[in-house]
């Protein structure tokens, strides 16, 4: 039997795991377009911050795929699939067999229509040689603009700001951070963000990029220009499928899974940012292309190809941690709830404080939080969430900062704590 | 830390200057601070607020006239009478095997601490078929001990349930018994009945059917060694929902004891009621009656035994108490000592001691104490200051403010946890462990392997700084003699 | 594996855990220098919750599958293979507080003196018994298996 893995990050490295935590021989091969060791991809904005040292981004150590005998084709793209005779094949027309597939080629930047894409100076950044093209062309820049103010743009704005470029953000909505913020949270880190030396434009985006031959300006959709060296495009991410387009492979916006991690087509299985898996808090199939996503997805993926099947995918939801200008922020779960009926929500908040706390309630349970400023065990109410536990007894106690297992009625205590993980 | 754990506010943390100031006139000496301190940064001195000298009007005696001309009320205290008068234990001496009689190992050969406590007949009767013998008539109930040391009686009330669940515990664990007290049995520790002396009191507080059938045996109380003639206390603060169940009263309303109870007006009337327990419970349960030591009583005792009493528990005036007023406590009664050998004495003369055990109690410090008392003629040793001791208690006498530092003589559920039912209970049975096998050694250091040899044996007793009079009472000869 | 439970009966809130924890992760292991002199001074990894007379001690549960280890981005948070508790390597660590994010027990800290990192119980890696267990005075916290 041979496993083959599309991928080489989060959900991959995960996946050889648990695959050796069953089954110690099983052939397995990686194949990524990159030619690194797999690498942490939310690290690069603290790369190029300059705060980790080169070295710090390989988060396994250099020996991992010889001690775990994983064959590898670093630096090799896979161009087409052949599902009824189990091979992949590679740009230079390399087949490579397979029994069990795993894809986790995760995702890609989104490239908008945009005038002056292909000029020099114009970034995408997703992938670590991003974050070294960056810091190159840091030495002829002194003002950079990011375009997207989600959760990429704005770590790479900071970035660019400590390595001590004049940074402009400009983002679509009206507030940055509108996929997992409120506008009360995002109006903390704007103000934040504009004191510290961030330029924030909100409800515009960039129509076209000018320049000769190398980017010296961005022209807005309100007509107004903005000289720039720089350009980072930070619009957000898409499930990376290109390979798989034309296949019997169930797409929408990325491959589909079911609780197994299986996909429609027999013995291929996906993981990470590339799948669309089952929210339990939308209730639907979505993209969650988060880190910790991608890793329990991987470990399931691997877990079921090994043959073990009792583990099981039970649903994901949104969740993210980033600090914003030195103010820490948590989000997980449904944010801004629709005006309708069935949510209710708790919030407290302390102006001209940077501390912001919410919880957003569907029924007698826990669907959403946004937590700024204060975030000490703001995991007690993830795992709330997650194991969808009634709160109604204990409602109010939730806005307190001593919020902890103390405020469970004592029969939930009980289970929560010796109902060890 | 010192600052949480003193229920007395002795300590206070100031968050502007981040320092701790101590309020000494607040300390009662209870230690638990410098117990918990990790860095041994406390301790506790008697504070030097000095008075001229004065043998007659001493710190102390000025300080209570204070405190009642201020309030205008009785003087409150805890624990037993703290005043000098003399301890006779320590002018008794004890015998050793030299030459003739050989001692005996404890360690090394078998040694005999069962006691059994009740009415012995005055004969056996038996039936034999060549060498088997059998008795004809059965036995008076009895209650079988596996060392001559019981737990006295300490109310749930004055005490905590854990401080009681603890004593229920330890005695199952070691073979013996422990006491109700006046507060009733609370339902969780029935389960512990069979080594419980359920008490029945003047308030006859927690007295209901069951918990008659569910005591191995049950003690009439008629007073108690700290406050001879007087009834119990407990403040309507420390009546509790817990407590009120299980004593039958109203929450929060003070538990008073009456004095006498009300239906034994003398000796007859004793007499009616420990029948009419024994009937209650089918004889199947031996019948103890509680009084303080006074001056007769020997003559009271002799007639507790005539009115069918099966065990005379005697308490001396070094008792102890939850709750009594100080002037009661330090002036009345007598010394254990005297009244044991006195009533030892008088039942022997009348030719009836067989006819019920004596148990004495009243602030036995140690082993020696309880050997001496078996000497002078105990049956066994009631031990409750101790107990409580072994528990935590460092004796700071203010068990009637309700808040014990230690988590004993209290019914706050803050402190009530320090008290940690698993040490307690370990640490009372390595007590009565540690006792019985000083007992031992002291038995096979005499040369006797068992109690009962020891028993009433004023022999293996001599008296040390004692005048004619006090050897006369005692029954024991001058060390030299 | 064995771990630290709490039996929040007999808890009587006196932070005692607290205090030797804190000395065990410092420097110097000794109580004064430990709370008087080092600069910055350590954290306890263990935290007790009180409220009116009900108080518990809770720490990192060293989970069989834990969450934390998933959503650490810079492997920082890692089994030790010997002892099979979960440790924290803080050179490794970035300070983004997902695994704060998704403890459910909220058992990890941010140790915000000097360089932002992750802070949470290690088990006293290397003593037979935890400190916090050994010297809680009133045996509220027991190591054992389950």
């Amino acid at each position: 039997m041979a496993i083959v893995i599309i991928g080489n990050s989060a959900a991959a490295v995960e996946a050889i795991e648990a695959i050796r935590k069953v089954d110690r021989s099983v052939p397995i091969t990686v194949i990524s377009d990159e030619p690194h060791s797999a690498y942490s991809r939310p690290l690069i904005s603290y790369l190029l911050a300059g705060e980790i040292k080169p070295g710090q981004i390989y988060y396994r150590p250099k020996n991992f795929y010889e001690k775990n005998g994983i064959q590898t084709f670093l630096g090799k793209r896979v161009v087409k699939t052949f599902f009824k005779e189990k091979a992949v094949q590679l740009e230079n027309g390399e087949k490579i067999s397979y029994d069990r597939l795993l894809i986790a080629t995760g995702g890609k930047p989104f490239l908008p229509k945009m005038e002056g894409l292909d000029k020099s100076g114009v970034y995408t950044f997703t992938k670590l040689e991003d974050a070294k093209k960056i810091s190159l062309a840091l030495r002829d820049a002194e003002k950079a603009v990011v375009i997207g103010g989600g959760l990429i743009g704005l770590k790479a704005a900071e970035a660019l700001k400590k390595r001590k470029i004049e940074v402009t953000v400009v983002e679509l909505a009206d507030h940055i951070l509108s996929l997992t913020m409120d506008e009360t949270a995002s109006s903390i880190l704007e103000k934040a963000l504009k004191k510290e030396g961030v330029h924030l434009i909100t409800s515009n985006t960039v129509e076209a990029i000018l320049g000769d031959g190398h980017v010296d300006s961005v022209r807005l959709a309100n007509k107004k220009l903005i000289k720039t060296q720089l350009v980072v495009l930070a619009i957000g991410v898409i499930p990376n499928v290109d390979p798989f387009k034309e296949t019997s492979l169930h797409i929408e916006k990325g491959i589909l899974v079911n609780e197994r991690m299986e996909t429609n087509v027999p013995d291929v299985y996906a993981a990470g940012d590339v799948t669309q898996a089952y929210d339990k808090i939308l209730k639907s199939y979505r993209t969650i292309p988060i880190w910790p996503n991608a890793c329990l997805q991987g470990k399931i993926a691997g877990y079921q190809m090994a043959g073990n099947k009792k583990y099981q995918y039970e649903g994901s939801f949104m969740m993210n941690s980033i600090e914003v200008a030195n103010i820490p922020t948590i989000s997980i779960g449904l944010t801004n709830p629709p005006q309708d009926n069935g949510f209710q929500v708790i919030k407290k908040f302390d102006r001209g404080s940077d501390v912001y706390r919410k919880v957003i309630l569907r029924g007698d349970a826990i669907v959403g939080a946004i937590f700024t400023g204060h975030i000490e065990r703001a995991g007690i109410i993830t795992g709330l969430l997650r194991d969808g536990v009634k709160v109604k007894g204990f409602k109010k106690e939730l806005m307190s900062e001593q919020f902890g297992f103390i405020s469970f009625p004592k029969a939930l205590r009980k289970e929560r704590l010796l109902n060890l993980k | 830390m010192c600052v949480r754990q003193c229920a007395f506010k002795g300590h206070t943390y100031d968050p502007e200057s981040n320092e701790v100031s101590s309020k000494e006139e607040m300390c009662v000496g209870c230690h638990r601070c410098v117990t918990l301190c990790p860095t041994n940064a406390l301790t506790v001195r008697q504070n030097p607020l000095e008075f001229r000298a004065n043998g007659n009007w001493t710190g102390w005696a000025i300080r209570n006239i204070f405190k009642q001309a201020e309030t205008g009320g009785v003087l409150l205290t805890g624990m037993g009478n703290d005043r000098p008068y003399p301890i006779y234990w320590d002018h008794l001496l004890l015998n050793a095997s030299q030459v003739t009689n050989p001692s005996i190992d404890p360690l090394r050969e078998p040694m005999e601490l069962r006691t059994y406590l009740g009415r012995k007949p005055d004969k056996l009767k038996l039936n034999h078929n060549g060498s088997d013998f059998q008795l004809k008539d059965p036995l008076p109930s009895q209650l079988k001990l596996e060392t001559p040391i019981l737990f006295s009686a300490m109310s749930y009330g004055a005490i905590s349930y854990n401080a009681c669940e603890s004593l229920a515990r330890a005695a199952e664990a070691l073979g013996i018994y422990w006491n109700t007290g006046e507060g009733g049995l609370h339902p969780n520790l029935h389960q512990y009945g069979k080594n419980t002396i359920v008490q029945v009191a003047s308030g006859r507080f927690g007295v209901h059917k069951d918990y008659l059938d569910i005591g191995a045996a049950i003690e009439i109380k008629i007073g108690q060694g700290a406050k001879p003639g007087i009834g119990g206390h407990l403040p309507g603060e420390k009546v509790v929902e817990d407590i009120s169940k299980t004593r039958m009263i109203p929450k929060g309303t003070d538990a008073l004891s009456p004095a006498p109870q009300h239906d034994i007006y003398s000796i007859e009337d004793l007499r009616m009621l420990i029948y009419a327990l024994k009937e209650a419970t089918r004889y199947t349960k031996p019948i103890s009656v509680k009084i303080a030591a006074v001056h007769n009583a020997a003559a009271i005792a002799s007639g507790m035994v005539r009115a069918g009493a099966d065990i005379v528990a005697l308490d001396g005036f070094r008792g102890g108490t939850g709750a009594a007023p100080t002037v009661i406590r330090d002036n009345v009664g007598i010394p254990i000592e005297f009244a044991l050998a006195a009533v030892d004495q008088r039942l022997r003369d009348e030719g009836i001691r067989h006819e019920a055990s004596i148990l004495v109690a009243g602030g036995f410090r140690n082993s020696a104490d309880i050997f001496k008392a078996i000497a002078l003629g105990a049956d066994a040793v009631y031990i409750g200051t101790a107990a409580l001791i072994s528990m935590g208690c460092h004796v700071c006498q203010k068990c009637y403010t309700g808040k014990c530092n230690w988590g004993i003589a209290t019914q706050d559920p803050y402190l009530e946890k320090r008290l940690n039912p698993e040490i307690a209970t370990e640490r009372l049975t390595n007590l009565i462990h540690a006792w019985s096998h000083e007992i031992k050694e002291m038995l096979g250091g005499m040369g006797i392997n068992a109690i009962e040899s020891l028993r009433g044996n004023r022999l293996a007793l001599r008296g040390i700084g004692l005048t004619d009079t006090e050897l006369d009472i005692l029954g024991v000869l001058p060390a030299g003699r | 594996m064995k771990r630290i439970f709490v039996k929040e009966e007999v808890c009587i809130g006196c932070r005692l855990c607290e205090v030797h924890c804190l000395v065990e992760h410092s420097k110097s292991k000794n109580i004064f220098k430990a709370f008087k002199e080092e600069n910055p001074r350590a954290l306890p990894r263990i935290h007790v919750e009180e409220k009116g007379t009900l108080s518990f001690s809770l720490q990192c549960r060293h989970c069989e599958d834990p969450y934390c280890l998933e959503a650490c981005m810079s492997g920082a948070l890692y089994r030790d293979k010997k002892t099979g508790a979960i440790l924290h390597n803080k050179e490794q660590c970035v300070g983004c507080w997902m695994c704060v994010m998704v403890c459910p027990y909220g058992a990890i800290q941010r140790d915000l003196n000097g360089k932002k990192a992750a802070s949470k119980c290690d088990l006293c890696v290397g003593k037979e018994t935890p400190i916090c267990v050994m010297k809680c005075p009133n045996e509220a916290l027991e190591y054992r298996e389950g």
